[in-house]
């Protein structure tokens, strides 16, 4: 029988966050381009998209978006830490502050826009 | 992954760590009185610096997330090594062109 135990653990939740993320963001990433590319149709086509931009909901999205971006980012930090320097304990408690940190950046980030 | 990829995916993640942290700071800037295409279009008008910050972030971003496409479809999908590699290929290509459009849209305009 395949032996699952190891999925219950704090590094390998980490590295799910770590692809999910990443894979959100690759998904994200295009229409945040095409979005930005609005502006090639002028100012006033890109001030149009930002006022649907400030419907709840697409604040709710940004939030979310702003914690895949830092847990990505800081999940990724941690693995470069431990790949090219000596290694160090506490791998487990890095990656929940990690993963706090991002969630209470991104709380900041919906308090000030709502 | 091979050796090649691998080190891609890492000398890139190392590149945009810093670029992300700006970024964001930058997002908390220009979002602390609401978002307006003039007040974005008034700081990237025109600007060398923010062309080279966005445009690296933008090379570097598409090779990462390519390489990061190109595991999770050969090892998440029954796509063969050989297309996902091809699919990742494409999708870098496609997000690095529209990463480029968005730079050049935020600063030429």
């Amino acid at each position: 029988m395949m032996r699952l135990a190891h999925r219950a653990g704090v590094l390998w939740t980490a590295a799910l966050v770590h692809r999910l993320s990443g894979l959100a963001l690759a998904l994200f990433l295009p229409l945040h381009f095409l979005a930005l590319g609005l502006a090639i149709e002028g100012e006033a086509r890109l001030e149009d998209f930002l006022r649907w931009s400030d419907a709840p909901l697409v604040k709710l999205a940004e939030s979310g978006l702003v914690f895949l971006l830092l847990v990505h980012m800081l999940g990724g930090v941690r693995l470069l830490v431990i790949e090219n320097l000596e290694w160090r304990d506490g791998q487990k408690q890095l990656a929940t502050l990690a993963a706090a940190v991002s969630a209470v950046i991104a709380f900041i980030f919906l308090a000030r826009v709502f | 992954m091979n050796v090649r990829l691998y080190v891609w995916q890492r000398a890139t993640a190392a590149v945009m760590a810093p670029l992300v942290l700006v970024h964001v700071a930058i997002v908390f800037y220009a979002t602390r009185r609401g978002l307006s295409a003039a007040d974005i279009l008034g700081r990237t008008r025109g600007s060398i610096v923010w062309a080279m910050f966005y445009g690296t972030f933008v090379v570097a971003v598409a090779i990462h997330a390519a390489i990061g496409v190109r595991n999770v479809l050969a090892e998440w999908s029954p796509v063969s090594e050989r297309h996902s590699g091809i699919l990742a290929a494409i999708f870098g290509c496609c997000l690095l062109l529209l990463g480029l459009r968005a730079v050049a849209a935020v600063v030429l305009a």
